[in-house]
């Protein structure tokens, strides 16, 4: 299944970065996920790896992943290193300052075989489809809330 | 239909002390008796294949999400690594759909390379067309296969109540039923695991149960020479009128949901030889707790 889903985001992309490089901020947005822990030392960078889980119907399905890419303010790229088998990647583009265009991919393989295998696999592309989609509009709502406080707290500063 | 881990005795024979010569149809079934256990599988650990779940994960899941819309909660209180015994309440007769579901749940949180057993009925093991659910795991229910499991490190699912509870009336729904026994308890004292409750609700509105049948079952000699101490009567799909609930049947689609409760430590909580009957109160106490919260979520039967 090759999933994708974007959005624009009024904001930087330094500040969507900030978001979905933190464990604590990304499961704020990620929708239905319910782990994304890092395994090692927090922090990131090209070969950090997580523990992850994210609920597709009724069951919760994940695995280990492992950074691939990491381009600070523009691509963030994972792929499975146990569990499900799978590949994602977080595409950041601010084609007019204060204003980044964010893109999800997701793509993976559900491993059963027969018939049973494949229609499971167009039942969960279903499932992780949403899940993509609702991410991509929760991350726009947080980044941009946080955006809207920060530029609150800077006038009140400048202010007072 | 997963069983308590303490109910596999050979079957005890009537209380009667001047035993009497048996019926033709006694005789009948004691020969049917016979002819399962010749097939009940010897118990190998180690016929369970981490691929063949892999390969048969995808459909059980898709069963589970789309016909009963399984929803299982607090997965993450079972322990990472090690043995642990799994305890749940039963439901939904012989098709058992809330083991199907939460064994997805359990072999997608923790992959199919996790060890994970459940206990089951011999007549299940035994049964034509079923010798899947070995490789996926399913071993008779005994103490010692129950024994060896843990002793392996893997985790075990047992269903105290087993066939009494499984075919309990529909209108006992909310009840947790394990009719006093407290092998289990004496399973998890005796190897210092974890007890793990699992609550389900929803099973056992996959048919009409009407009644367990026991008067029936002990007229024609079953509990003596099958370990059937049921011979459930139900209303399902297509049969109408179900007794036995040996055929296969359209369960209906009601949804399931599953709480995994916090681990219980059997041996610090109530000391290395407590009272079975104090412990055997408190742990089905809690489960009955959580039961009737998640009874009360549901608003409509099947819907949930």
């Amino acid at each position: 299944m090759r999933i994708r889903e974007s959005i624009d985001v009024g904001a930087p992309a330094a500040a969507v970065w900030d978001v979905i490089t933190d464990p604590v901020q990304l499961l704020y947005v990620l929708h239905n996920s319910t782990l994304w822990e890092p395994v090692d030392e927090p922090g990131g960078g090209i070969g950090a790896r997580y523990r992850t889980r994210m609920r597709v119907g009724s069951a919760e399905v994940g695995g280990l992943v492992e950074i691939v890419e990491w381009d600070p303010g523009r691509d963030l790229a994972w792929t499975s290193v146990t569990g499900v088998d799978q590949r994602g990647r977080w595409r950041l583009r601010e084609r007019v300052p204060g204003r980044t265009h964010v893109e999800l991919r997701f793509a993976g393989g559900v491993a059963g075989a027969g018939l049973g295998g494949w229609l499971a696999e167009q039942v969960a592309a279903r499932f992780i489809g949403d899940n993509t989609r609702r991410s991509v509009v929760l991350l726009k709502q947080y980044v941009e809330l946080t955006e809207r406080r920060r530029a609150a707290e800077a006038r009140r500063a400048r202010a007072s | 239909m997963p069983d308590d881990a303490d109910s596999s005795a050979a079957p005890a024979g009537p209380d009667d002390l001047a035993p009497r010569p048996l019926t033709a149809f006694e005789r009948l079934v004691a020969q049917l008796g016979r002819v399962f256990a010749g097939r009940i599988p010897e118990a190998d650990l180690d016929e369970r294949d981490p691929d063949y779940i892999r390969d048969l994960l995808p459909t059980l899941w898709l069963i589970s999400s789309l016909w009963f819309r399984g929803e299982v909660r607090g997965l993450e209180h079972i322990p990472a690594e090690g043995p642990v015994l799994l305890v749940g309440n039963h439901s939904g007769g012989n098709l058992t759909p809330d083991t199907g579901v939460f064994t997805v749940a359990f072999s997608s949180y923790f992959g199919v390379e996790r060890r994970f057993h459940q206990l089951a009925h011999n007549l299940v093991l035994s049964a034509p067309g079923l010798g899947f659910l070995r490789r996926m795991g399913t071993v008779a229910a005994s103490h010692e296969n129950a024994r060896r499991a843990l002793e392996g490190g893997a985790a075990v699912l047992v269903y105290p109540g087993g066939d009494y509870e499984v075919h309990r009336p529909s209108w006992e729904t909310d009840r947790i039923d394990f009719d006093r026994r407290t092998g289990f308890l004496r399973l998890a004292l005796s190897l210092g695991v974890p007890l793990v409750p699992v609550v389900s609700v929803g099973g056992q509105e996959t048919s009409v149960f009407l009644s367990r049948g026991e008067g029936l079952s002990r007229a024609l000699g079953l509990d003596r020479f099958l370990r059937l101490k049921v011979l459930p009567v139900s209303i399902s799909i297509p049969w109408v009128i179900n007794v036995g609930d040996v055929l296969p049947r359209v369960p209906l689609p009601a949804k399931i949901t599953i709480e995994v409760l916090e681990p219980l430590d059997l041996e610090a909580q109530f000391g290395p030889d407590p009272d079975l009957d104090v412990v055997y109160d408190h742990v089905v106490g809690l489960m009955q707790a959580t039961l009737d919260r998640l009874q009360a979520e549901r608003r409509l039967p099947l819907l949930g």
